[in-house]
């Protein structure tokens, strides 16, 4: 592994993008555009105040789970991985620069969401917006780890999305966007509590509301970077360099 | 890493002070070094079925060694095995003295795999500079290469955009990337037209005639004669070991698709049981019969009936 290579991996997804405006225009557009429509229907009630920082969470999460799923299975299948694996380069090369360019990513679309959230919709953020940041990368990049790991077992495009289900929905339904998780049964609560996405979810409600302070949303940044770093060690050993 | 891309030097494989201390040692290395690839007694299972058992090959340097033969033969993943890229179930692959896919050998070994593997969505110029950075090479080898497989019309163009033969042609400039010492292309003119496959095979005869090795794989049989060995493989096994001109001396054939329909149906005839431990015997002595025709006479290369196993 080295530095040079990982920069250059990074650099080259980010160029792939570029060559792809439609796909700029979705990634960075649609979450704004599915926040300001569910603040649009909680419009006469309180209830955008509560989960609007939650689809802060959801949005990163959800586009970078995808987008990297399904970058790497193109990879796996087209047989350029082959070919950079024939190479010096690295697996923690290939995995580390889909990381770093899809967390820049991630920052310039939550950029948009948080700023369309506040201004247009009306979404209140009491503790610092460098916090709110730093959850959202954090969040992004869970969605880019586990989104390498999911590429790792499926075989086509049809099963990599059907994963997306597998892997997301779980998180949000006992995340506590539909019920807080403290009054969820005891099992499905404990199994939420374990759930990195919850700790997002968690993060920027305590940045929004400013009712926790940053000790509390760092330690929940802290427990999303376990699972990154997870998730990525595992996706890091699906790639293996020898196949049978 | 290679500093300087146009030199060569054999340092790196074998030094050649061990030649100066022991003479007998150092003519053995000597003898060793003209040979870039080399695999004993190796094995390979893809799910449940062995597709390589038990291969012994050698491939001289510099030189363009075909390997031939029906789809489903195994050529694809000998290659495979040679880049290390493939997991191997026993025996030795060695490329330029050392284990196939050791790290300092990554950047010696170049691979063009069967599909163009490149990136659609980035310009040919782009994935050559990302492939070249992958693979340590200076800069300015992404211009040299566009321009050794005259893509410099296409070099601003998307991969996506690209004609079947431009792509390929894009694939094999990234195995070209830092000028490696051996080159592996599986099937790199397939599906080209006859004018487009020339021009390839030329590309191919000049990066031999400047030192690199290059095992080429095909199954276009009249792409034999454009070779300086041929290799034939059939059911994973090397059933004849020669050169062009005496493939079609020992079969009589008049032409390179013929000589290699006359070898297969001779190989068939012995070899009704070529997976079977019990069978095993007789029917390898059955090949070698045909194996023994096509390897004569090919003293000068090091590649001589290596295919026969002690019996």
């Amino acid at each position: 592994m080295s530095p040079m290579r990982t920069m250059a991996t990074a650099g080259r997804v980010l160029l792939q993008i570029r060559n792809d405006p439609r796909t700029i225009a979705l990634l960075l557009v649609v979450p704004s555009l599915l926040i300001g429509l569910v603040a649009w229907i909680f419009d006469e009630t309180q209830v955008f105040d509560r989960i609007g920082p939650a689809m802060l969470a959801l949005f990163p999460f959800i586009v970078m789970f995808l987008v990297a799923s399904i970058a790497t299975l193109r990879e796996r299948r087209s047989g350029t991985l082959e070919r950079l694996l024939s190479m010096p380069m690295g697996r923690g090369d290939v995995i580390l620069g889909y990381t770093l360019a899809f967390g820049l990513l991630a920052v310039v679309q939550t950029a948009i969401a948080v700023g369309y959230a506040t201004w247009v919709c009306g979404l209140k953020i009491e503790e610092s917006v460098l916090l709110l940041f730093a959850v959202a990368i954090a969040d992004a990049l869970l969605g880019t780890a586990l989104g390498l790991l999911a590429s790792a077992f499926a075989r086509t495009e049809f099963q990599v999305v059907q994963f997306m289900p597998v892997f997301v929905f779980p998180q949000i339904l006992l995340g506590g966007i539909f019920l807080p998780r403290d009054q969820l049964p005891g099992v499905l609560e404990a199994i939420g509590d374990w759930m990195p996405l919850s700790h997002a979810i968690d993060a920027l409600t305590a940045v929004s509301t400013g009712n926790e302070d940053a000790a509390y949303i760092w330690l929940r940044i802290l427990f999303i970077g376990c699972w990154v770093t997870g998730a990525i060690i595992v996706g890091s050993l699906t790639l293996r360099r020898r196949t049978p | 890493m290679n500093l300087c891309p146009g030199l060569r030097t054999d340092v790196q494989t074998f030094g050649r002070l061990s030649h100066l201390t022991c003479p007998i040692i150092g003519g053995l290395i000597r003898s060793m070094t003209n040979i870039a690839i080399q695999t004993r007694s190796l094995r390979i299972r893809r799910g449940s079925s062995i597709v390589i058992d038990g291969l012994d090959l050698d491939v001289p340097r510099s030189a363009i060694v075909g390997l031939l033969g029906p789809s489903g033969s195994g050529k694809t993943t000998l290659m495979r095995a040679i880049v290390g890229v493939q997991a191997v179930k026993g025996g030795t692959v060695s490329v330029l003295g050392q284990p196939a896919g050791t790290a300092s050998l990554r950047h010696r070994v170049g691979y063009m795999t069967q599909l163009a593997s490149i990136y659609e969505d980035l310009s040919v110029r782009q994935n050559l500079r990302y492939f070249a950075r992958g693979q340590g090479a200076p800069k300015s080898d992404v211009d040299r290469v566009i321009d050794r497989t005259d893509l410099g019309g296409q070099a601003d163009q998307l991969a996506r955009t690209l004609s079947g033969g431009q792509a390929n042609r894009v694939s094999l400039a990234a195995a070209m990337l830092g000028s490696p010492d051996v080159l592996v292309l599986d099937e790199p003119t397939v599906g080209l037209d006859p004018v487009l496959r020339s021009d390839l095979w030329n590309i191919f005869r000049s990066l031999a005639d400047e030192g690199t090795t290059l095992l080429v794989s095909s199954h276009v049989m009249d792409e034999a004669t454009r070779c300086d060995r041929l290799l034939l493989m059939r059911e994973g096994q090397v059933i004849a070991d020669t050169t062009p001109s005496e493939l079609l001396e020992t079969t009589g054939a008049a032409t390179a698709e013929e000589a290699f329909l006359s070898i297969i149906t001779s190989d068939s005839t012995g070899s009704s049981f070529p997976r079977k431990r019990t069978g095993k015997r007789a029917g390898r002595k059955a090949r070698a019969g045909a194996r023994t025709i096509l390897t004569s006479g090919s003293g000068a290369m090091p590649g001589k009936g290596r295919t026969r196993r002690a019996q």
